[in-house]
């Protein structure tokens, strides 16, 4: 029996990827920072694999959701991790954890994307990793 | 949702909390068609629970692509489910398993390109609907291998039949796995990460 057969294709134009810290290397918070959306609105620049971490207690103004994201990371939290226990689609996470970044109530730690050329040490850490499980 | 009784808002168990010194995450995709295992896949190799992360789309952000029905207000919403491991103290390794339908995966910003590569899950009763997946990829540049789902009914070709079908290069590695198993899994993740690691050796020499 012949399976079906696939046409190739080939890379197109891209923006590069991102630039990403070495691992190790102190991030800048900076980078983290808050743009425009299309819609006018100022959003952070956040991953799903952005590790988020409250900074203080929730203070008596913060709205109940703002009070239940502070309570959930007092460890860090991927925003994905924040989005399914707080049954919160992507985009409204970024809304309110720009309000929560702006306020200095949450830290932001970006992740470390794909580079042209990837860090080889941080391949080899995840190998190793992968290797004990 | 409720959020004034938000002590009630379930969490990570203690054991599944992160230490403070994890300080960054890696991501890793596994897309595939329609059952092809990628839920059972990042389950059998999560240290958590698969957890899920939906978005909602309402019908004008789907643009000229229907299949909504005729329903002018009508909202979709996308799954994807997603499990961890942890690397180190520091790093943190997740895995999202995505549906195949390209028009799906704007809805979360950066997905492939701020990811480490893919797993690209293949099963053999409808190998076509992964076609248009690895077409999406090859354009995207996003390095990936090929696991092929073993399932008991489906037709078995030998690896290098299902590399001329899939029309892939020699290098890129081709893998059968049973995503019920974490072992089997966690080789497929292997596999990629050495690919991974080959073409970060080839390009420090370029
Ligand atoms: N025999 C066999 N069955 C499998 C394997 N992987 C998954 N299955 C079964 O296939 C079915 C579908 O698996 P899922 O993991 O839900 O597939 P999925 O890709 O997440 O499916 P959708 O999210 O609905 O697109 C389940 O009943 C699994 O138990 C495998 O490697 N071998
Ligand atoms: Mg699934």
């Amino acid at each position: 029996m012949t399976p079906p057969k696939r046409q190739r294709r080939h890379p197109t134009d891209q923006p590069p990827p991102q630039p990403a810290a070495p691992p190790g290397v102190k991030k800048n918070p900076e980078r983290l920072f808050v743009v425009a959306g299309k819609d006018g609105a100022e959003r952070a620049e956040l991953d799903l694999v952005t590790l988020i971490v409250a900074s203080a207690d929730p203070p008596p103004s913060a709205a109940p959701e703002q009070a239940a994201l502070l309570r959930l990371c007092t460890t860090p939290l991927s925003v994905a991790e924040l989005s399914a226990y707080l049954n919160l689609p992507f985009s409204a996470m970024t809304v309110l954890l720009t309000d929560l970044l702006t306020a200095d109530l949450v830290t932001a730690r970006a992740p470390l994307v794909r580079q042209s050329v990837a860090d080889r040490s941080l391949l080899e850490a995840v190998m190793h990793g992968l290797q004990r499980l | 949702m409720d959020f004034k009784g938000s002590d009630t808002i379930p969490g990570p168990r203690t054991e599944d909390q992160l230490p403070h010194t994890a300080e960054a995450a890696v991501k890793i995709v596994i897309v595939g068609g329609f059952g092809v295992g990628k839920t059972t896949m990042v389950g059998s190799v999560s240290e958590i629970r698969p957890l899920t992360t939906e978005e909602t789309m309402t019908q004008a952000g789907i643009g000229v692509d229907d299949n909504f029905g005729s329903d002018s207000k009508t909202a979709t919403t996308v799954a994807m489910d997603f499990g961890r491991i942890s690397i180190t103290d520091q790093l943190v390794l997740y895995l999202f398993g995505t549906p195949g339908q390209e028009r799906f995966w704007f809805l979360w910003n950066g997905l492939f390109e701020g990811a480490l590569g893919a797993v690209v899950l293949i099963d053999t009763r409808r190998l076509e609907v992964s076609f248009d997946v690895i077409g999406r990829l090859e354009e995207r540049g996003v390095p990936f291998v090929v696991a092929v789902n073993s399932f008991p009914d489906g037709p078995r070709y030998p690896i290098e039949d299902l590399r001329t079908a899939l029309d892939l290069d020699p290098e890129i590695p081709i893998v059968e796995c049973d995503a019920r198993r974490r072992a089997s899994s966690r080789d497929v993740l292997m596999t990629l990460m050495r690919f991974l690691h080959s073409l970060a050796m080839s390009g420090a020499l370029r």
